[in-house]
């Protein structure tokens, strides 16, 4: 099993950050508009660790379970945490003035989806998307 | 002791560059290796042993001189800093170990040899590093003003429509510009319609949707129609997962057939010409 991983410190680590994921989906064989939702969701991820946590880590790893084959994305940072994770995946909340479909977004990209966050410790982000 | 070492490096100039390059294609880093050709290396290690040796015989200001010089050519044939810093090292290692083994040094000229070698390599570390890293720094601040150069221009392409084709990553810096030049070129070319194209934008997430919202909504109060084209199928899908709302802003999926959409909207339209 192979896996690598972006530190996200500035903002064009996200572009790193995504070019990963996009080798990665390549590699495994994800179609075109997979390799998109998954790029976009790396994106999203990443953006989040740069605007709210200011640093983190992306990490890309290929996973099997049994004949199924895919991608786990995984985001985790030490910053501030969430203090509402049902509002969160809400669609159109944000703090930031934004569009608000970032983290819901992410859940309907990839296939599975799971967070933990602690208030002054950090987020931990999983999802994986699976070879169809 | 200066005298000494200098003069059995410089006699000596040969064996030690071959030892170095020999040394050097095992411990450096693979990277070093693989981006030159074999002629290549040699050439480029000769240059820097003689850069290193220059250090005795020339002045302060002319090795730093040729320190610089070397660095911008070592940065643009892409050697990595370790190179040259692992370099000096093994090129100090080279020296004391074959100074030891001829006799040339022993047990009480150690100490003082250890001492003027140190006061050879120090400053030479600072001047390599320092005028690597400016070089570096050189060549990313250049890069980020081409980069600007090719930001995000507007286009009129016919009367009163203008083409904003986006190619590449839209960062903060980048979303503010397009703005800007969207607004101002707007105004300038009296545009009724601008197509923005994204059809060279590798990703679309929420923040880039966002600021592509806000320039179509921008233009529409400066009093002209934003249409976005070039949404590549799978584009349109990532959008209708990410849940962006896109309703309020026009669309169409090629610049030819939002070009043809704009020229209908200020009542124009392209015919072929009749012999």
């Amino acid at each position: 099993m192979m896996d690598s991983s972006v530190k996200i410190i500035n903002e064009w680590d996200i572009v790193a950050a995504r070019q990963l994921g996009r080798n990665v989906a390549k590699e495994l064989g994800f179609g075109i508009v997979d390799q998109a939702r998954i790029t976009t969701a790396i994106s999203e991820l990443a953006r989040n660790i740069y605007l709210y946590a200011g640093q983190g880590e992306i990490i890309i790893e290929k996973v099997e379970n049994g004949a199924k084959k895919g991608m786990t994305i995984i985001s985790r940072d030490a910053g501030p945490g969430i203090s509402d994770l049902r509002k969160v995946m809400e669609d159109g909340f944000s703090t930031s003035g934004g569009l608000g479909a970032g983290l819901p977004g992410v859940k309907r990209l990839m296939d599975e989806f799971s967070i933990e966050s602690t208030l002054g410790e950090g987020t931990l982000i999983q999802s994986v998307k699976w070879l169809r | 002791m200066r005298k000494t070492i200098y003069q059995y490096v410089y006699s000596h100039n040969d064996e030690i560059l071959n030892e170095w390059i020999e040394l050097m294609r095992k411990e450096a880093d693979e990277r070093a290796i693989q981006t030159m050709s074999d002629h290549m290396f040699i050439k480029t290690s000769a240059e820097f042993v003689e850069l290193v040796m220059s250090n005795f015989s020339e002045s302060v200001e002319a090795f730093h001189d040729r320190a610089i010089e070397f660095s911008e050519k070592i940065v643009r044939l892409g050697w990595p800093l370790t190179m040259m810093t692992d370099g000096l090292r093994v090129f100090g290692q080279i020296v004391e170990d074959r100074m030891k083994k001829e006799g040339n040094i022993d047990h009480n000229s150690y100490v003082e040899f250890a001492a003027e070698i140190n006061n050879w390599m120090f400053p030479m570390y600072k001047t390599i590093t320092q005028a690597y890293t400016t070089s570096w720094e050189r060549t990313v601040s250049l890069q980020k003003i081409a980069l600007q150069e090719l930001t995000a221009p507007l286009i009129p392409v016919f009367d009163k429509i203008s083409v904003m084709p986006l190619i590449g990553t839209i960062d903060t810096e980048r979303a503010k510009q397009i703005m800007e030049n969207l607004l101002e070129g707007v105004v300038n070319h009296r545009a009724e319609v601008v197509l923005i194209d994204i059809t060279g934008v590798p990703v679309v997430d929420t923040m880039v949707a966002h600021h592509i919202i806000q320039a179509a909504e921008a233009v529409r109060l400066v009093g002209a129609k934003c249409t976005i084209v070039g949404i590549r199928p799978e584009i349109a899908q990532t959008i209708v997962n990410l849940g962006i709302n896109l309703e309020d802003v026009t669309t169409t999926s090629t610049l030819k057939k939002g070009v043809e959409q704009a020229l209908t909207l200020t009542s124009r339209k392209i015919v072929e010409v009749q012999e």
